[in-house]
């Protein structure tokens, strides 16, 4: 019984990683429709900013509030120099350009901080908690997971530059009408995910360890996540990346074994897709011919 | 005057719709913009705001305004109640109504918001519903009160009859006037419903595919033969 709540706990504590990298992919899908493969790897560039902070004697929470500050502007350039230009053009030119994204931020990690295997220190009590039930850093990422994820809801439904960054994104036209310059907006959306990606790098990269691949696996649990929630659906991308977090982590213990943990995420996608395509709190459009 | 258009041409991919068009906006009162289906009067409003390509010159109270980004001419003060009523479905009334006055920082937006439950009473009870679920009517007001929380100089109105019962554009024109006469704003209004137009307003234009082929004061074109044929129906 220790066992099985241990596996939930240590669930949610990666669920909630995926649960930000989803709503980051979330943010991006809503505004532009399409599907930042690179926002992985953007995350993998930010931690090893992170890691070289700290290296260089920063404090842990100070090098982490200056990387995710860095990983704003990096999201907000990556917008006005690459999306920007690509505005109109098609889901293809997209699609190509995400994933020659992946790729030339992904060498560049590794070009820059070298592929070796790195361990990144965790700011939390690292040992177990409460018996054994929790360690201490499961406990402390998931507590900055919620309150980032909180600050976010926070953001888009009360101030008035998240209200914006919404209209910009629901009707892009009409937004444009009242005066919102709906293009800022997408670059600050780009920079918005590439910070919650970064800090959920932060929080991920003490249990998985640093590598200029660390996020690929956590990117399609992210994006199973997402498509469980909803991809057009904020909160639901959030309570989906949970979700995947805990069915990943019992499936692994009890069902396939943590070799074929990576599976269940395929399992998850291509069965949302099948039964249910808008996902479980996702909207279905319907469009009249 | 506070709108001079001269030569306007605009239109969507390589075609114009607009073949060259003048017409002013006196400041205050109300110009009206007749014609049938496809005469260009939708796209006349969308090039005021820059909502697509034209040439030729626009000028809002003597400055340029030709080629500008859409959200730099709403910024000098032009808003817009677009055909289909622009409205963001997915969010509130109430942020609806907060996104019409986004871009201002003074200290008469509470009052605004008054002063537009007092025009449409049915926001008020609407305030916090998704304006998705409203009526057309309701959404029509919704556009109305938008636009005019921006406290533009000059108000573009789309066919705001478009779709309603005539009981509700009845309601619509009772305020538009009640707008004109007691607010500092011009309005710019486009109507496939001439009769309803003329009423309201001071002077007129009519488009024809693309050319302004009559214009003068609202009461001479009432009686203008050829468009009380062919636009007014007796």
């Amino acid at each position: 019984m220790n066992g099985f709540l241990h596996q939930v706990i240590a669930g949610i504590a990666t669920g909630g990683i995926y649960a930000s990298v989803a709503l980051a992919l979330v943010m991006i899908y809503q505004a532009t429709h399409h599907v930042n493969f690179a926002q992985g790897e953007m995350a993998t560039f930010s931690t090893y900013i992170a890691l070289t902070l700290v290296q260089s004697g920063m404090p842990f929470w100070v090098a982490f509030l200056a990387t995710v500050a860095i990983s704003f502007c990096i999201g907000v350039v990556i917008e006005r120099v690459l999306m920007r230009p690509m505005d109109k053009a098609s889901v293809l030119t997209h699609v190509g350009l995400f994933i020659g994204l992946v790729l030339v931020v992904s060498n560049l990690t590794g070009w820059v901080f070298d592929y070796t295997v790195k361990p990144f220190p965790t700011p939390f009590y690292d040992g177990p908690l409460l018996g054994g039930l929790v360690t201490g850093h499961e406990l402390g990422s998931t507590a900055v997971t919620l309150v980032v994820l909180g600050m976010v809801f926070l953001f888009f439904r009360y101030t008035r530059l998240g209200l914006a960054m919404r209209a910009a994104a629901f009707n892009p036209a009409s937004a444009r009408l009242v005066g919102v310059r709906v293009g800022w907006m997408l670059a600050l959306g780009w920079g918005l995910a590439a910070a919650i990606g970064a800090i959920a790098g932060i929080m991920v990269a003490p249990v998985v360890f640093l590598e200029p691949n660390m996020m690929l696996g956590i990117l399609l649990y992210a994006f199973a996540g997402a498509l469980l929630g909803g991809i057009d659906n904020p909160g639901g991308a959030v309570i989906g990346g949970f979700a995947v977090g805990i069915i990943e982590n019992l499936g692994g213990t009890y069902i396939v074994g943590t070799e074929l943990k990576l599976t269940l995420a395929l399992f998850i996608i291509i069965g949302v897709l099948l039964v249910k395509p808008a996902g479980l709190f996702g909207r279905v459009v319907l469009s009249r011919v | 005057m506070l709108l001079e258009v001269k030569g306007l041409k605009a239109g969507y991919g390589p075609t114009w719709v607009l073949h060259g068009i003048d017409f002013t906006v006196a400041e205050g009162g109300v110009t009206a913009l007749l014609g049938a289906n496809g005469a260009g009067k939708t796209t006349t409003l969308r090039a005021v705001c820059g909502m697509i390509r034209t040439e030729g010159t626009i000028t809002l109270a003597g400055q340029s305004i030709q080629g500008r980004a859409t959200e730099d001419i709403v910024r000098l003060g032009v808003a817009h109640v677009p055909d289909g009523r622009g409205t963001f479905m997915e969010l509130t009334v109430e942020e609806n109504m907060k996104l019409g006055a986004i871009t201002r920082r003074d200290k008469d937006v509470a009052a605004d918001f008054e002063r537009m439950f007092e025009l449409f009473p049915r926001l008020k009870q609407r305030y916090r519903q998704q304006a998705g679920t409203l009526s057309g009517g309701e959404q029509q007001m919704l556009a109305i009160a938008r636009a005019l929380l921006l406290r533009p100089r000059l108000l573009l109105m789309d066919e705001p009859s478009f779709g309603l019962a005539p009981l509700i554009v009845q309601e619509i024109f009772g305020i538009m006037a009640r707008v004109r006469d007691e607010q500092k704003v011009a309005i710019l209004l486009v109507e496939q419903n001439a009769n309803l137009a003329l009423e309201i307003a001071d002077t007129a234009y009519l488009l024809e595919t693309g050319r302004i082929v009559v214009s003068g004061p609202a009461d001479e074109i009432r009686q203008d033969e050829s468009v009380r044929r062919s636009y007014l129906g007796y």
